[in-house]
């Protein structure tokens, strides 16, 4: 099993969950995240006060899905994702050791 | 240490206002010695007309005497409400939604208690101090026509049923003195909450009571009788100031740059720290509320329900509506974006800045004013930067010299024909530059030194009382909800609400 986390525009998520949806992927987590990169922030006025925000708004996007979907999954959040400007976002992968659906005691693969 | 200064506070507090009670029999509420109210409670039965001798006046309407007129009473009554509606929830909203939300109960309770401390003060004894006759009785004397005497302490003589004093001199002919003390208490509520705006999220709340009843007592109570009595020094010169841009507006503000200065800058606030608004909505429905009920505020000053109360009405409204649309265009101009909080922030310039004159001048008066002090306020927001203070709301840039405008503008727009008691045309309608700037230079001059010298006074005085003004940094980092207040304004979505999925 991997952990598939990706940090993407907010704007991007209805893409990406029909992306998912057709891959097979139906469970998710989706997370209001702050962030900073090489997408520069912006200026905002308060009443003359000058506040850059350098942490932009994003969404952080959690699949965990066996070994075999890995490649399948992440090209389908990165074609759905992806505007081709900076500021698109990242997927990070990780190896997940074990899964524990609460309601049935199933393990592994098929909690996931 | 500082928590026991806590405790000696309320216990003193507690202590006076139970030994006032005990000896309130002998000093309940007398009609006033005047001819009209002296008339004792009828037992005549209702069939009576209202038109009738106060003899035999209704009984539910005992002591009604001719001379309180039912419909300027209403009109005084709802404006007293709408007033109290400008503090609380109106600049609590207005304030607490342009702070971090650490610090939102904080800020909403500076509003809040300002409501309670001020109405108990202004009972014993503030209400006497403004408006009761003059404490130096003799008119040639150079201390007469600063504060009043002690006659109204209390709220004795002043009646719920006939007007204040004659019908040639008199805070208003035709409703009953106690409106219009409760009128101006209101008053006294909003302008030690408008200094609040300075101080936020580092004054302790100990520190904060203090300061705000002694700035009351020493600051607020003069200036009051200064320009609005019958004997006050100002009043006597000629000064204009319908509905308090000097006393109320110019005071706070030039008291709140003073105090913001003395107490030091939030920490981090050069930059590094995030100190965004944490909630622009709740800013601008305080905005809102603020405009709808300086219409009391201003529209009320006239004590009546008459022409001058139609006149005040219309131009508030119309100043307050064309400073609003000039500062957002300033924004849209500078800052390439016309902001929700420069609208609200407009919106508030044209309220304080129409506030001396709008019992003066004529609505072309009222955009010209508008126009005006929208765009010297936006620029002078940043004034505060020149002196290092961290005016965190801009109390001074706003109401300052907001205040400060109006006060100038009143002297170069009133016309005679809108209101008699002007004495002369404006400035720039023929009046006589000695007639019309000098009296206003004097009025704001006299207010801007009391308000500065006295903040640096008090502000020492609370200072020794409370044993330091400010909270330490690690309350401060804290937020002042947990710190002073115990509570938290928001907590976890879900959590605690009962609110949470089955």
């Amino acid at each position: 099993m991997v952990r598939i986390e990706a940090i993407i525009r907010p704007a991007k998520l209805d893409e990406v969950k029909t992306a998912l949806d057709e891959a097979g992927v139906h469970g998710m987590s989706v997370l209001d995240i702050r962030g900073a990169g090489k997408q520069k922030g912006y200026t905002q006025h308060y009443r003359g006060s000058e506040y850059t925000v350098n942490l932009l708004p994003k969404l952080m996007l959690i699949v965990v899905v066996p070994d075999a979907s890995q490649e399948l999954v992440i090209s389908a959040i990165a074609d759905a994702a992806h505007t081709g400007e900076i500021g698109d976002g990242k997927i990070f992968v990780t190896p997940i050791s074990e899964a524990v659906r609460i309601r049935t005691g199933e393990r592994g693969e098929t909690a996931a | 240490m500082v928590r026991l200064s806590t405790y000696y506070l309320s216990a003193i507090l507690a202590l006076a206002i139970g030994a006032f009670t005990l000896f309130s029999p002998a000093l309940a509420q007398t009609p006033a010695p005047s001819a009209t109210s002296a008339t004792v409670p009828s037992a005549a039965p209702a069939a009576a007309t209202p038109a009738a001798a106060p003899a035999a006046a209704p009984a539910d309407r005992p002591n009604k005497p001719s001379d309180v007129n039912d419909g300027d009473n209403a009109w005084m009554l709802t404006s007293c409400a709408l007033v109290l509606l400008m503090t609380i929830p109106g600049l609590a909203l207005f304030y607490t939604g342009l702070v971090r939300s650490k610090n939102v109960l904080s800020v909403m309770m500076q509003s809040f208690i300002a409501s309670g401390l001020i109405t108990v003060q202004w009972f014993f004894f503030g209400y006497s101090l403004a408006f009761g006759h003059d404490a130096v009785s003799s008119t040639t004397s150079p201390l007469h026509g600063f504060i009043g005497n002690l006659d109204y302490a209390f709220l004795q003589h002043v009646s719920s049923f006939s007007p204040e004093g004659t019908q040639k001199l008199s805070y208003g002919n035709t409703v009953p003195h106690m409106v219009y003390c409760m009128f101006q208490l209101m008053f006294a509520i909003i302008t030690p909450a408008l200094i609040s705006g300075a101080i936020v999220e580092r004054m302790k709340f100990s520190a904060y009571c203090v300061f705000m009843l002694l700035w009351a007592t020493f600051i607020y109570d003069p200036l009051a009788h200064m320009v609005w009595s019958h004997d006050g020094w100002l009043n006597a010169h000629g000064a204009l100031d319908f509905a308090g841009g000097s006393v109320v507006h110019m005071s706070s503000g030039f008291s709140a740059l003073t105090l913001a200065l003395i107490l030091g800058r939030r920490k981090r606030s050069d930059g590094g720290e995030e100190l965004r608004p944490h909630n622009l909505p709740f800013t601008l429905v305080g905005v809102a509320l603020l405009w709808v009920g300086w219409f009391g505020f201003n529209s009320g000053s006239a004590i009546n329900a008459g022409q001058l109360a139609t006149s005040a009405w219309a131009n508030t409204h119309i100043a307050t509506a064309t400073a609003a649309v000039v500062w957002l265009l300033w924004d849209w101009f500078i800052y390439k974006k016309p902001t929700a909080l420069g609208f609200g922030s407009g919106a508030v310039a044209g309220l304080v800045a129409i506030t001396p004159a709008c019992g003066f001048v004529t609505p072309v008066g009222s955009v010209l004013i508008g126009t005006i002090v929208a765009s010297v306020c936006f620029f002078a927001i940043r004034l505060k930067n020149l002196v290092k203070a961290d005016d965190a709301l801009d109390v001074f840039g706003v109401h300052g010299i907001g205040g400060l405008t109006g006060c100038l503008c009143t002297g170069l727009f009133s016309v005679l024909y809108i209101n008699s008691a002007a004495g002369r045309n404006g400035l720039l309608f023929g009046g006589p530059f000695a007639k019309t700037m000098v009296p206003q230079l004097m009025d704001a001059g006299m207010t801007i030194i009391m308000a500065v010298v006295g903040t640096v006074i008090l502000a020492a005085i609370t200072k020794l009382i409370c044993g330091g003004l400010r909270t330490d940094d690690e309350e401060e980092e804290m937020g002042l909800d947990l710190t002073d207040h115990g509570e938290s304004g928001y907590l976890l979505e879900g959590a605690g609400t009962g609110m949470s999925p089955a």
